[in-house]
């Protein structure tokens, strides 16, 4: 168990190590968001602006205009909507090579309440022309993840989350921004999941699996752009999807694959994730609980959506 | 050249950046001409004497760097660049049209000569504060300069700046504030009111001057301070008294004229009354 903060903390290290102009813009919250070792080790890559969101943004855009690879850092609730008109037109018009990287993504602050919950970000982030949005589902896959966003040109917004959750992939596991990853093969359903969730998923594929049911399990850890035909193979090759996040239902990864699946004209959808409703101060999952995201649901929903046909 | 024949030539480029504006703002039939007279003293001292650039070569790394906060006076801006031969003189027709280079606010993408798109008033400056931080990092001697209104100023994050470049002593970067006392609604006093803003940015930390936006001694001699500023460890604040409108008397201090293209007859009065300079 590792929390995704600290993959994205513990790889932007080697990464600014390894090339001077990878910069650091903290936001008064460098200790939560995982910077303070970057901070330490890289004092001339470094900048806080203190609790100042939208200069952030722009001197992030400044950093860029001067050959300067800033990761910009917050929670995902300021990261994304705090900063987001800056970010729309001092990096995304513009297309400056700026990284919005947030943690606090989703659900995950839980006993902070809903100021500081972020249902979201995905959606705003999605809609924001230039902008790659990527929710990595753990520790190793958001370092690989992090480092392949330093390696492209261009705005990236990551979420990352709060807490230690489950590792899913192993250290040397590579990983594509825009490639959704099969961690399972199946041909009766798909579930398709991302971010903090993802470990969920797998849990609830390895129980199906052991009652037969044959379950194609994604992990879409790139949100824009979504992997199209991995989306379109999962609707043609299984006989449905059901998308696993944490996030609103509305305008994330569930309604991406919603998209593919209306234009495409075939196929069915189920989206689980945070039921258009702010969360209050509690545990993680049962948080989830409240809006149906547990390992047994996501097991019920996929029998329901065998029986369905 | 000689300090008064430097003044004159600048006073000349002055009323040579006003003249390109109106014409570009009415040949488009759209854009803002009040803001974009007020800064054209500035303008004309910043790209014709102060700012360090190669029209030829756009992106030279150990540029000066200017950024148009106030984006919504890029007219004024595109005719520096213009006369400065960024790009061909008649692009100024293109304003506003179609598959210009010459957007309705600055975009970097399309236009040579921007180092920052701006329009969304109170970015602009964040955006200089990062360039100069780069700058400092990377030893260059290269400076940063940003034009902001007066009325740009309700925008917190403008003080959210300042209070980044102060705490990194950008003393590369040097913010002229516009100071024409009129806003979109009305007056800056009416609409939201500044207080004094040369108070303000020393309040800050900022190393502050004030003077009259549209006597070229002054700025001239203003720019030569700021220069000299360069290890001072404060960021450089200019407040420059200016009129909105100025050059064109029936657009001066008129609050209608922020926005508004002239039609062809007051077109023809305001080119007249460029003629021969500044009254």
């Amino acid at each position: 168990m590792k929390a995704l903060r600290d993959g994205f903390g513990d790889e932007i290290v080697n990464i600014g190590k390894e090339n001077k102009n990878i910069y650091v813009v903290d936001c008064d919250i460098g200790k939560s968001c995982k910077t303070q070792p970057f901070a330490k080790e890289f004092p001339e890559q470094y900048i806080n602006v203190g609790i100042a969101e939208q200069n952030a943004a722009g001197v992030g855009a400044g950093l860029a205009t001067c050959g300067k690879i800033p990761f910009v850092c917050t929670y995902a609730v300021f990261g994304s909507m705090r900063m987001c008109e800056q970010i729309r037109q001092e990096i995304c018009y513009p297309m400056l090579n700026v990284k919005i990287a947030c943690s606090h993504g989703g659900l995950t602050p839980a006993n902070d309440g809903a100021s500081h919950q972020c249902i979201e970000d995905l959606g705003i982030m999605r809609t924001l022309p230039n902008m790659i949005v990527i929710a990595p589902g753990d520790y190793y896959s958001t370092r690989k993840l992090v480092r392949e966003a330093s390696k492209i040109y261009g705005p990236v917004y990551m979420r990352f989350t709060r807490d230690p959750i489950p590792f899913v992939y192993n250290e040397d596991e590579e990983f594509e921004i825009g490639k959704a990853k099969q961690i399972k093969e199946g041909n009766d359903i798909s579930i398709i999941a991302s971010g903090s969730v993802l470990h969920m998923a797998v849990e609830a594929a390895e129980k199906l699996e052991a009652e037969g049911v044959s379950v194609r399990l994604l992990d879409m850890h790139t949100i824009k752009p979504l992997d199209n035909e991995a989306v379109k193979k999962a609707l043609e090759e299984t006989e449905a999807i059901l998308t696993v996040e944490d996030h609103n239902i509305y305008n994330g990864l569930g309604s991406a694959v919603c998209e593919i699946a209306a234009e495409l004209g075939k196929g069915r959808v189920k989206r689980m994730g945070v039921q258009d409703q702010f969360g209050e101060s509690g545990p993680y999952y049962k948080l989830l609980e409240q809006n149906g995201v547990t390992v047994e649901l996501i097991v019920d929903n996929v029998k329901g959506m065998l029986k369905n046909d | 050249m000689g300090k008064v024949s430097k003044i004159e030539f600048l006073k000349e480029k002055a009323i040579e950046l006003r003249k390109t504006a109106l014409t570009m703002i009415h040949e488009a039939n759209s854009g803002h001409p009040g803001g974009s007279l007020s800064a054209a003293d500035i303008m004309a001292a910043l790209y014709f004497d102060e700012l360090r650039l190669n029209p030829n070569d756009p992106q030279w790394e150990d540029r000066d760097r200017f950024v148009l906060s106030k984006g919504h006076v890029c007219p004024i801006l595109y005719s520096a660049l213009a006369i400065r031969g960024f790009f061909p003189l008649e692009e100024i027709y293109t304003l506003r049209k179609y598959g210009s280079i010459l957007q309705g606010h600055p975009d970097m993408k399309r236009c040579p000569g921007i180092d920052i798109s701006t329009g969304s008033l109170g970015q602009g400056i964040s955006c200089a504060v990062g360039m100069a931080i780069a700058y400092k990092r990377d030893k260059k001697d290269a400076r940063v300069f940003v034009l902001l209104g007066d009325g740009e100023t309700n925008e917190g994050q403008v003080w959210e700046a300042v209070e980044s470049a102060v705490k990194y002593s950008l003393d590369n970067l040097v913010i002229i504030i516009d100071n024409n006392g009129l806003q979109n609604d009305g007056t800056c006093a009416e609409i939201m009111p500044t207080q004094d803003l040369y108070e303000k940015f020393k309040a800050f930390g900022c190393k502050v001057y004030h003077i009259d936006g549209h006597d070229m001694e002054q700025i001239v001699d203003v720019l030569s301070k700021a220069r000299n500023d360069k290890g001072c460890g404060k960021p450089i604040a200019i407040v420059a008294k200016t009129v909105k409108g100025r050059g064109v008397s029936f657009m001066e201090n008129v609050v209608k004229w922020h926005g508004v293209a002239p039609n062809d007859e007051e077109y023809e009065i305001a080119m007249k009354e460029l003629e021969g300079g500044l009254k």
